[in-house]
């Protein structure tokens, strides 16, 4: 498969970053270190290239319709101007992919994908689309930048009109943005620290990266990479598709029950509903390390006689805590906050404890 | 890229210190090996005392984000293992060649095919 490129790529190198290739984009990994990316977010504000990320724009009279039909969460409560996290559902009840949905106005929504599921969920959507709504794939059109930390207002609202500490968590604005024209201003993010989530034109992606660069200046604004995302989504108990989501997983089974709402009809709501009264067999949970050592994806999980019980999701060394922490799935009647599990660490069972999420 | 000139180097980015008597040798990893890497936060290395062939693993380094195998240079024993490593991880970044040392080994035997030198081993990481 090609490698696709962010506009900014060349920005990211010529800062020092470290490339990889993540969902078929070459995206920065750190550049710095990892730790030090995520003190900053947690304790200043630092800046994130989240281009890769999906965007499809859902328009006119069924637009509400497929979104409802597609998703588990009930669009029909937002707002304009509101956001809302969801889930694609597929018809054995697994997500197909976690969303955020965003109602501009009436009939006019867009949503946001993960870089690895835009084909899969560009497919799905039409497929489903009974509706005669309007699908258009912005992806490469817009450029996502994501401003999180306790600074980032302050960081940013010498660059908007747009009253940033008054935007609630989960609205947006669409206004000017360091002279661009409308940029989605939203009070989201993947981090747990706060800041805003920036969508706008692509062709203006160096103009809006660099003014932000200046302003961030005197608050210790610094380019974070998406090793540091992942272990500020991780502390905080945020899932990742593709390690704690998956076609074969269901929202009850992760843990969010409080986005799958049966008020509505959905694809896959049947089997949810069966699954709601019947019980769930295992669930995500998170856990920090009693012992020393480092959880990571596809570990197992053991109880106290060595029997397999689950298995690792996510898993890393906590940069606040410093110790190692990681979510997983578990059969449920294990699955209590501080019961004792053991993560098999190079054949060797490593004591851990069951906690309520979020971890930092 | 530092990559001193009096050292040893194997493939997998571990450098060797060998004594003037020959009979022993430090052991680490590159400065190279721990910019890879990122942020080291755990060195475990369980096997003191043990007679381990050139090749296999004597332990792991463990950054925030990835898991590697740490592979013996030579044919030996570790007769010893930095101590400092269990609280201060972050040597290996800070100093991989001073106080990031990670084991020191009896030799077994003087086979050294293994080994390359500082030009050979920049070579190697492109440097």
């Amino acid at each position: 498969m090609e490698l696709k490129q962010i506009p900014l790529a060349q920005t990211h190198r010529e800062l020092g970053a470290r490339m990889a290739t993540f969902a078929g984009f070459e995206m920065p990994i750190r550049y710095t270190s990892l730790v030090e990316e995520h003190m900053t977010v947690r304790e200043r504000v630092g800046i994130f290239d989240v281009s890769h990320m999906g965007e499809f724009l859902i328009t006119g009279a069924g637009a509400l319709d497929l979104i409802q039909y597609t998703t588990c969460n009930d669009a029909s409560k937002l707002s304009d101007g509101q956001a809302q996290y969801s889930c694609f559902i597929n018809q054995q009840g697994g997500i197909i992919d976690d969303l955020l949905v965003y109602k501009i106005e009436q009939d006019h929504y867009l949503t946001v994908v993960n870089a690895s599921n835009i084909d899969k969920d560009w497919e799905w959507l039409n497929q489903q689309n009974a509706f005669g709504a309007t699908l258009t794939n912005l992806s490469p059109d817009i450029c996502l930048f994501a401003v999180q930390g306790p600074l980032a207002a302050k960081t940013l609202q010498g660059l908007t009109e747009v009253a940033l500490d008054s935007q609630k968590y989960y609205t947006f604005s669409i206004g000017t943005f360091a002279g661009v024209q409308d940029v989605i201003i939203s009070a989201t993010g993947y981090t747990g620290s706060g800041g805003y989530e920036l969508y706008l034109p692509a062709k203006h992606a160096a103009k809006v990266w660099d003014a932000i660069c200046e302003q961030g200046k005197s608050f210790g604004l610094k380019p974070i990479g998406l090793g540091a995302r992942d272990t500020l989504r991780l502390e905080k108990g945020y899932c990742l598709y593709g390690n704690d989501l998956s076609d074969e997983t269901t929202p009850l089974e992760a843990g969010l029950g409080w986005i799958t709402k049966f008020s509505k009809s959905f694809v896959g709501a049947d089997i949810l509903q069966g699954q709601k009264e019947g019980g769930i067999s295992k669930k995500l949970i998170g856990f920090t390390m009693e012992d020393r050592g480092i959880p990571r994806k596809d570990y197992r999980i053991l109880d106290r006689s060595g029997d397999e019980i689950g298995v690792v999701t996510s898993g890393s060394q906590s940069p606040c805590l410093g110790i190692g922490i990681g979510m997983g799935y578990i059969r449920i009647e294990n699955a209590g906050i501080d019961n004792e599990i053991f993560i098999e660490i190079r054949n060797k069972p490593v004591k851990a404890i069951i906690k309520k999420l979020p971890l930092v | 890229m530092n990559i001193p000139e009096d050292l040893k180097y194997t493939k997998d980015h571990e450098w060797v210190r060998i004594s003037e008597d020959g009979q022993t040798a430090l052991i680490g990893i590159t400065d190279f090996a721990q910019q890879e890497l990122g942020d080291i936060v755990y060195v475990e290395i369980e096997t003191e005392g043990e007679d381990i062939a050139g090749g296999e693993i004597f332990g792991t380094v463990e950054a925030v984000k990835t898991v590697s195998d740490l592979f013996m240079p030579l044919n030996g024993t570790v007769i010893e293992v930095n101590e400092d490593l269990e609280q201060s991880p972050e040597a290996v970044n800070e100093d991989p060649y001073g106080k990031g040392w990670m084991i020191k080994i009896q030799l077994q035997d003087a086979d050294q095919s293994n080994l390359i030198d500082h030009q050979q081993y920049a070579s190697l990481i492109g440097s």
